[in-house]
């Protein structure tokens, strides 16, 4: 899913970032209602934010209020899986 | 979750400005006169003291509520100020509606579009949860774009650029703004821009910002003090109060008679600058208004903020009755769940008792014992009786017979402590929460609180003056609570790293080392000596025989107080780690075997039961339960002081002691390496050194000298090392892990070694050398702070200075380092103190967003783990195959378990400086000498 634009660096590629899938409305919705919880109860990440411009960059428009799914190594747990809410930065 | 019993609830609290009309409202009464007091010792009316603000005087009521001391709760006043003035808390925002707003027609310099698009954006973001703190900035940047404008573009009219000059003077091109024309534009912004602006225009209006009125604190919030010799003191904030009266009453005579423009301007500003002290003494730009002694008048703001304010140093913290605290002691004979009280503080304390049917004779006859029980041994007497009305009556030596036939069901009675009761007991810093745990009470004689020394760790307590708190519980629900969860043994593992900080110290790990070091053994006498003090009647049946004479192992006697079934199997510290392990048959004795509860093999010391480290206490606590453990722990220390003080264990310098041939060498090896570090200095001066990638050459010929030496240091450790052996007192405990280490032992027999200051040798002082004994430039070993001696051989004068030198450093770092972490912990503290753990594995804040959503990722409790895992597969091999599970569970090869912590704590305060590890040069290698 990552694509390297020409000249530029891509902050998703680097090995301390994290990884980064941008979730539909729908899975959105399924993940929070798994979750009990509501859209604004979500840890949040700002639209300035690197991760989310290269996202938004790669697979489409990221606005305000959609959720991506961040997984990363865990030193506990091996992956852990976890959620953001995007707002404005 | 509801809470029973709560008749009224807090829904919601919101913060708005006061308008001068509510402050007229809720005045009892307006303030006109700068005077308090007259010559009769009155209050004026209508002066600050005035009898209408409430009631500080003992007997007499309230004018505006008709209630006496205590009960009225005081009443506010106003002055009416003459020209309206700034409210320094506000300048701030005063300045961002005057940039952003219409000099003409008040409006906000947006057009309905952007404004709208700011206020839809804001509450997009309340939708999305936002905190208070990221929806202002929407505002703020609504307010920035707005005042970047040039014109206005509802009415077109020119702006002009407003600045601030510190603190409450506006200026508009150089023009000065008064707080009249600022108030004025105020007033005509319209309340739908106020919303884009983040004000809520229903509760406030941004003219309030600009004062008109003045609220005058109730009396109680500014009590005078009458001193002994009748003089009354005022309160700081009525002085202040006074100067604002006075000046606003000369502003107002001059204004009328029409006095020049300047006078009254320069008494307007006087004005402001009081009304400013008023809220804040230490606002910059100003000089703080001081007291006649020229002490700086503590003023509104002042009594709020910082570490003496209200807030950190009486709502977060207060003082509590039911309190104690002394001096501590140890106390070995004590369970680690106990604490010793003194009588004297016992009889202070008190619980208080419910009297029912059932208990009514017991608390008649506690009662009839009075306050103070005569007697050779303790009985609780009581304090207090709280009749069924509540009155709450003090029980003295002549009433207390009386008192005791009055008493009936329903009464109260506050009893002295006695042995059992449930306390908490704590020592700051506390930065755990095992810095505060419940202990049983046990009333002792003497003055000191008493305690077992395991419990030394937990609460990084030393006897060397340490002084620690105790307080009561006054409820059985508190008392319930905190005996299942505060207790002691629920906190032998930390959830730090989820091993024992509770444990063997000092003596308990050299005793046990002794009771079962290879094949030690103790006759009949000595094993009943033992075996006492663990309170243990029978003696086992003796397991080695000598000349025909019985005698008990070491080995036998600690499997004693080791559960049954116990399996387990690891090395000691006092292992060298051989390559290959020899395991069993470990000649050193390290490798510890424990079947069906029998100590087999293996020599138990820190590794087994010390604090932080002790493997058995990790397992029994986890396998056993808390009580299991706390038995254990209790047992195997008193069994371990028994061995000790049988076998007696001693030292000294004597025991540093090296032979002459031994020394000899020594100095052979220090000559030596000073002459290789001459040889490279002579190949640095001739250019023939070696430079090392990324290093300098100077860099270079550092770290070829300091290798040098650090190898030379270790030399002579290694040389001393072979004349101290394992019937050597400081080396046990050094092996061992009871105190000190290898690294010191050498530091007293063979050599101190490099001093160091940031990680280099020293080099400071005077130019270019560090001492006037040393030549200019002289790169040497001795001139750069090498000590050739030893603790014991004595230091030559300038080896002496160098050590204080580096000495110097370890201290300046323990102070430097203890106060900036202090602060570190008071923010981290702060930030996580209402996170919380809820039934999900989620963490929350109060709020009920998501910190992580499965605590630590994993949702594991480190102290309910092995090591990160629910089950210790290994270990339940073990348990079932016996021996034969061994080399399915490969438990061998896994090796010295540790538990990834360093030896020492970084919260505990650090290690005072007579461990010289600190300022010590080479760390590494150093361990084993």
């Amino acid at each position: 899913m990552v694509i390297r634009m020409a000249g530029e660096f891509n902050v998703l590629e680097h090995e301390l970032v994290p990884e980064y899938h941008l979730l539909s409305e729908k899975e959105a919705e399924k993940v929070l209602k798994q979750l009990k919880l509501t859209k604004d109860q979500l840890p949040k990440t700002r639209i300035t934010d690197p991760c989310i411009r290269t996202l938004d960059a790669i697979v489409g428009p990221v606005e305000e209020g959609m959720v991506v799914k961040i997984v990363r190594r865990s030193s506990t747990s091996g992956v852990s899986i976890c959620y953001r809410l995007v707002v404005r930065g | 979750m509801m809470v029973t019993g709560v008749t009224k609830r807090i829904s919601a609290i919101k913060f708005a400005h006061l308008s001068p009309d509510e402050i007229r409202k809720m005045s009892a009464t307006k303030i006109i006169t700068a005077d308090t007091y007259d010559d009769d010792g009155f209050p004026i009316d209508m002066g600050l003291m005035d009898p209408h603000l409430g009631v500080i005087e003992p007997g007499l009521r309230c004018k505006t509520c008709g209630k006496k001391v205590d009960e009225c709760p005081g009443h506010f006043g106003h002055i009416d100020l003459a020209m309206p003035v700034i409210h320094v808390g506000y300048v701030k925002d005063i300045k961002k509606l005057l940039q952003s707003t219409c000099r003409s027609c008040g409006r906000l310099l947006l057009t309905g579009e952007q404004a709208a698009e700011y206020r839809k954006q804001r509450d997009r973001m309340e939708e999305l949860g936002a905190d208070m703190l990221d929806a202002s900035m929407v505002s703020k940047d609504a307010a920035k774009d707005a005042s970047s404008r040039t014109s206005c573009p509802h009415c077109a009219t020119v702006q002009l650029k407003i600045t601030l000059d510190k603190p409450t003077t506006f200026r508009e091109e150089g023009h000065k703004l008064t707080p009249k024309e600022i108030r004025e534009r105020l007033e005509r912004v319209p309340d739908e821009d106020l919303i884009s602006l983040g004000m809520d225009p229903s509760v406030s209006r941004p003219e309030w910002m600009i004062l008109t009125a003045l609220p005058v604190p109730p009396v109680t919030v500014r009590p005078s003090i009458t001193l002994e010799s009748g003089d009354r003191s005022e309160d700081d904030v009525t002085h202040k109060l006074v100067d604002v009266l006075r000046i606003n009453q000369r502003l107002r005579e001059n204004r009328d008679a029409g006095a020049p423009q300047l006078i009254v301007e320069d008494l307007w500003e006087l004005l402001q600058y009081h009304i400013t002290t008023y809220f804040d003494n230490q606002t910059s730009g100003i000089p703080p208004a001081r007291h006649r002694s020229g002490r700086p008048l503590k003023t509104l703001v002042q009594r709020l903020k910082g570490k003496e304010g209200r807030f950190r140093s009486n709502l977060s913290g207060k003082r509590v009755n039911f309190s104690a605290r002394t001096v501590i002691s140890p106390d070995p004979m004590l369970s680690v769940n106990e604490v010793g009280v003194p009588i004297a503080a016992a009889r202070e304390l008190t619980v208080p008792i419910r009297v029912t049917d059932r208990n009514l004779a017991i608390g008649k006859e506690m009662c009839s014992r009075g306050p103070a029980p005569p007697g050779e041994d303790y009985r609780p007497g009581v304090n207090y009786v709280i009749r069924t009305d509540g009155r709450r009556i003090k029980v003295t030596d002549k009433n207390a017979e009386t008192i005791a036939e009055g008493i009936e069901p329903g009464y109260m009675i506050e009893r002295h402590l006695m042995d059992g009761d449930i306390v908490l007991f704590n020592r700051q810093p506390s930065l755990h929460r095992m810095s505060i745990m419940a202990h049983e009470v046990r009333v002792m004689p003497y003055k000191t609180f008493r305690f077992n020394l395991c419990v030394c760790p937990p609460y990084n307590a030393d006897f060397d003056g340490d002084e620690m708190n105790l307080h009561v519980l006054q409820s059985e629900e508190a008392r319930a609570e905190a005996k299942v969860l505060m207790r002691v043994q629920e906190h032998i593992l930390s959830p730090r790293f989820g091993g024992p900080v509770i444990g063997g110290i000092h003596d308990h790990i050299t005793g046990a080392f002794l009771l079962t070091h290879r094949d030690s053994k103790f006759s009949r006498e000595e094993t009943l000596k033992i075996l006492e003090k663990v309170n243990i009647p029978d003696v086992p049946e003796s397991d080695v025989e000598v000349n025909g004479k019985l005698y008990w192992s070491g080995k036998r006697l600690f499997s004693m107080i080791l559960p049954k079934n116990l399996h387990m199997t690891f090395k000691s510290s006092i292992c060298s780690r051989c390559d290959p392990c020899k395991k069993e048959e470990c000649e050193f004795d390290s490798f510890v075997v424990v079947r069906d509860g029998k100590l087999i093999t293996g020599t138990i010391d820190e590794k087994a039961i010390g604090a932080f480290k002790g493997r058995i206490l990790d397992k029994l606590s986890r396998d056993y339960g808390p009580d299991g453990a706390r038995a254990f722990i209790d047992a195997s220390t008193k069994m371990s002081i028994g061995a000790i003080m049988v076998r007696g264990f001693t030292t000294g310098i004597e025991d540093e002691d090296i032979p002459d041939q031994a020394k000899r060498e020594i100095d052979d090896a220090m000559v030596q390496a000073r002459m290789k570090v001459e040889e490279h200095i002579s190949a640095y001066r001739r250019g023939e050194l070696e430079q090392m990638p990324g290093r300098s050459i100077e860099e270079t010929l550092e770290v070829e000298i300091m290798k040098v030496l650090g190898k030379a240091r270790d030399t002579a450790g290694q040389i001393a090392g072979r004349h101290l052996g394992m019937e050597n007192s400081a080396v046990i405990m050094a092996r061992c892990g009871a105190r000190g280490s290898m690294l010191n032992l050498s530091q007293m027999a063979g050599a101190i070694g490099q001093q160091a200051v940031r990680g280099e040798r020293l080099s400071r002082g005077y130019w270019n050398r560090t001492l006037p004994h040393f030549e200019a430039g002289d790169l040497g070993s001795e001139a750069r702070g090498f000590i050739e001696n030893s603790y014991k051989s004595g230091l030559s004068p300038t080896e002496y200075f160098f050590h204080s030198m580096g000495g110097r450093e370890g201290l300046v770092d323990t102070a430097v380092r203890t106060s900036r972490s202090g602060y570190m912990q008071r923010r981290l503290v702060n930030a996580l103190e209402d996170l919380k753990v809820m039934q999900d594995g989620s963490v929350r804040n109060t709020a009920g967003t998501i910190i992580q959503f499965m605590y630590g990722e994993d949702g594991t409790d480190p102290t309910r783990s092995v090591q990160g895992d629910a089950v210790d597969v290994d270990d339940v091999i073990l348990c079932v195959l016996g021996n034969k599970g061994e080399h399915i569970a490969k438990v061998q090869e896994k090796g010295v378990v540790s538990y990834g912590i360093q030896d020492r704590d970084l919260l505990e305060t650090p290690e005072e400086p007579e461990s010289e590890e600190e300022s010590d040069f080479d760390m590494s290698g150093g361990e084993e000498g």
